[in-house]
């Protein structure tokens, strides 16, 4: 029994552990660092859905996230939305928008859907640029609440009274659950019928059409779920910024990111956004620290380059081949 | 008299200004062994196409089973009973060969049972096929007959009232041709409708009842294949006399 739910207790234990962190005293930089770490196992392991399960190239990480951002945004402008409220209408609209693209591009096959999924981000940068309500071109900047409580209960006090002490405890917090719950959805489609739907879809799809796979419908699925997560990764991401405007949230370093975690991790199973993007994510945070905030991409190409001649198949394929 | 299981009633299918089809008409018995021949190009693959929904046909209709197939997608269609082999096999290479078979067993014949039953109906079918020993093999090792067998059980692991086999002996030996002829008959014993498309015609002689044979889109001939192999027309339309 015990055993079955081995990797359930485990993801209950790691969200215990992050909470546990928030209660030490310790320098608030590791929030900072460790929330992008968070965030990019979130957003590696969203596009691994549909790009490393059903294998559509997704380019379009970066719409699917500032959508989120803007979601956000609009309900902080609109009135007082709580964070968890702005990450749920951040989900719920990403999911939608997933579902219109995925109608509308899905019969595009390889190149074709990475490029029209590149123009989406594009467009949707272009849109908000326009839209004064939410900054427009010049971005907009957003207080953190001060004690914000939910349902009844005080969650931040820099007195201490509340059950967080600052604003980036509770936003670690939360990129936490939200990573190790995205895991957990990844992990699920894997190992059950929609997962391997999507692996014959990968591997032939009009093989498996007639093989009785419905293939749409499955493809649509995994675009709702991977961009309703994504959503939810930039719903979060402006309270975590206070600063948002249209070239941070729509950046092309997401896309880039997105696409090559999971590729250096290994895309057929959900360990391997997750690995690449612990790998990947540290690297670039200590970097930004030590060398310039300006490598990062520079090193991501290098490994990218790396890992495709070397090893195909990621590193979990790489250690998996040589059990 | 058997029912008829398929009917195709003027089937027209063109791409641009190239007629792959015209007004092509015939019908399949249900339980029967049927043959289609034509030389290269004369729109047999096109048919199956139009039949198991991956094409659309421009004109025409398709029955199967008593429902009209227009506008039916085509996993609709695998669930309603017609399954298909590729000319060139394309097997789901990341997976081993158990799970290939998993995959039509899962979303077709075996709705709803549980992982064990449906690797059980799996392994029994690889049993069959004489595959059981490659059953936790990759696809990218498997020989051409293996390939071809491979492609066979995926489509007959859905459990289809009809099963059209696209060449499923090209490029196989003697020995091997009667291997999988064995396996088509077998089936086609326990109730299993069989459309054969194949060049090889030892092969789609011995194995079909009945036989038509298509030429530039058109149907030329149909009969028994003892009519087929006098039929002038075949004659001509093969070598060009």
């Amino acid at each position: 029994m015990v055993m079955r739910y081995k990797f359930e207790i485990g993801c209950v234990l790691f969200v215990a552990l992050a909470f546990t962190i928030t209660q030490v005293d310790i320098n608030n930089f590791f929030f900072f660092a460790a929330f992008a770490v968070l965030q990019y196992v979130m957003i590696a392991t969203a596009w691994n859905i549909l790009g490393g399960y059903a294998g559509y190239i997704n380019f379009g990480t970066a719409g699917f996230l500032g959508v989120g951002s803007y979601t956000a945004i609009g309900l902080i402008q609109w009135s007082d939305v709580s964070i968890v409220g702005q990450i749920i209408a951040a989900a719920f609209v990403s999911g939608l928008l997933g579902l219109a693209i995925g109608y509308f591009t899905l019969r595009l096959k390889g190149v074709f859907f990475a490029i029209a999924t590149l123009a989406l981000a594009i467009v949707l940068e272009t849109v908000v640029n326009n839209w004064d309500f939410v900054g427009g071109a010049a971005g907009i900047s957003i207080l953190p609440p001060r004690n914000p409580e939910l349902l009844g209960v005080l969650i931040v006090d820099r007195k201490g009274g509340g059950i967080f002490d600052n604003n980036k405890e509770l936003l670690f917090f939360l990129i936490a659950f939200m990573a190790i719950f995205s895991v957990w959805v990844a992990r699920v489609i894997e190992k059950g019928k929609l997962g391997r739907g999507l692996n014959a879809i990968k591997d032939n799809e009009e093989a498996a059409e007639c093989m009785g796979v419905p293939t749409l419908r499955l493809k649509l699925i995994a675009t709702t779920i991977s961009g309703s997560l994504m959503g939810a990764a930039g719903g979060i991401f402006p309270s975590y910024l206070t600063f948002i405007d249209p070239p941070t949230a729509f950046n092309l370093e997401f896309a880039i990111n997105s696409l090559a975690m999971p590729m250096i991790g290994g895309t057929f199973t959900w360990i391997g956004p997750v690995v690449g993007a612990l790998l990947l994510g540290t690297v670039q945070q200590v970097a930004i620290v030590t060398i310039s905030s300006e490598l990062n991409l520079l090193i991501i190409g290098v490994m990218l380059v790396l890992f495709v001649t070397i090893a195909p198949h990621g590193i979990v394929g790489w250690f998996m081949k040589k059990k | 008299m058997p029912e008829d299981l398929l009917k195709i009633q003027s089937v027209s299918k063109n791409f641009g200004g190239f007629t792959a089809l015209s007004n092509v008409s015939t019908e399949v018995r249900a339980g029967e062994r049927f043959g289609l021949i034509g030389p290269n190009g004369s729109g047999k693959t096109t048919l199956i196409n139009c039949i198991s929904g991956t094409l659309k046909n421009d004109g025409g209709t398709i029955i199967f089973d008593g429902q009209d197939l227009d506008g039916m997608k085509t996993h609709k269609r695998t669930a309603a009973g017609i399954t298909r082999t590729f000319q060139i096999p394309r097997p789901f290479h990341s997976m081993t060969i158990m799970d290939n078979l998993k995959i039509p067993i899962e979303f077709v014949s075996g709705i709803g049972a549980s992982q064990r039953e449906i690797a059980e109906q799996a392994m029994s079918l690889l049993e069959t096929m004489g595959m059981a020993g490659k059953a936790n093999e990759e696809t990218s090792g498997l020989t051409q007959i293996e390939l071809r067998k491979l492609e066979l059980a995926r489509a007959i692991a859905a459990k289809p009232k009809l099963l059209i086999s696209d060449e499923a002996m090209a490029g196989l030996t003697g020995n091997e041709v009667d291997e999988v002829l064995e396996i088509l008959i077998k089936f086609n014993e326990d109730g299993m409708t069989i459309i054969m498309i194949e060049h090889i015609m030892r092969a789609v002689m011995q194995f079909s009842q009945r036989v038509i044979c298509l030429d530039a889109g058109e149907v030329i001939a149909e009969g028994s294949p003892e009519e087929i192999v006098k039929d002038k027309g075949v004659e001509r339309a093969y070598l060009g006399v």
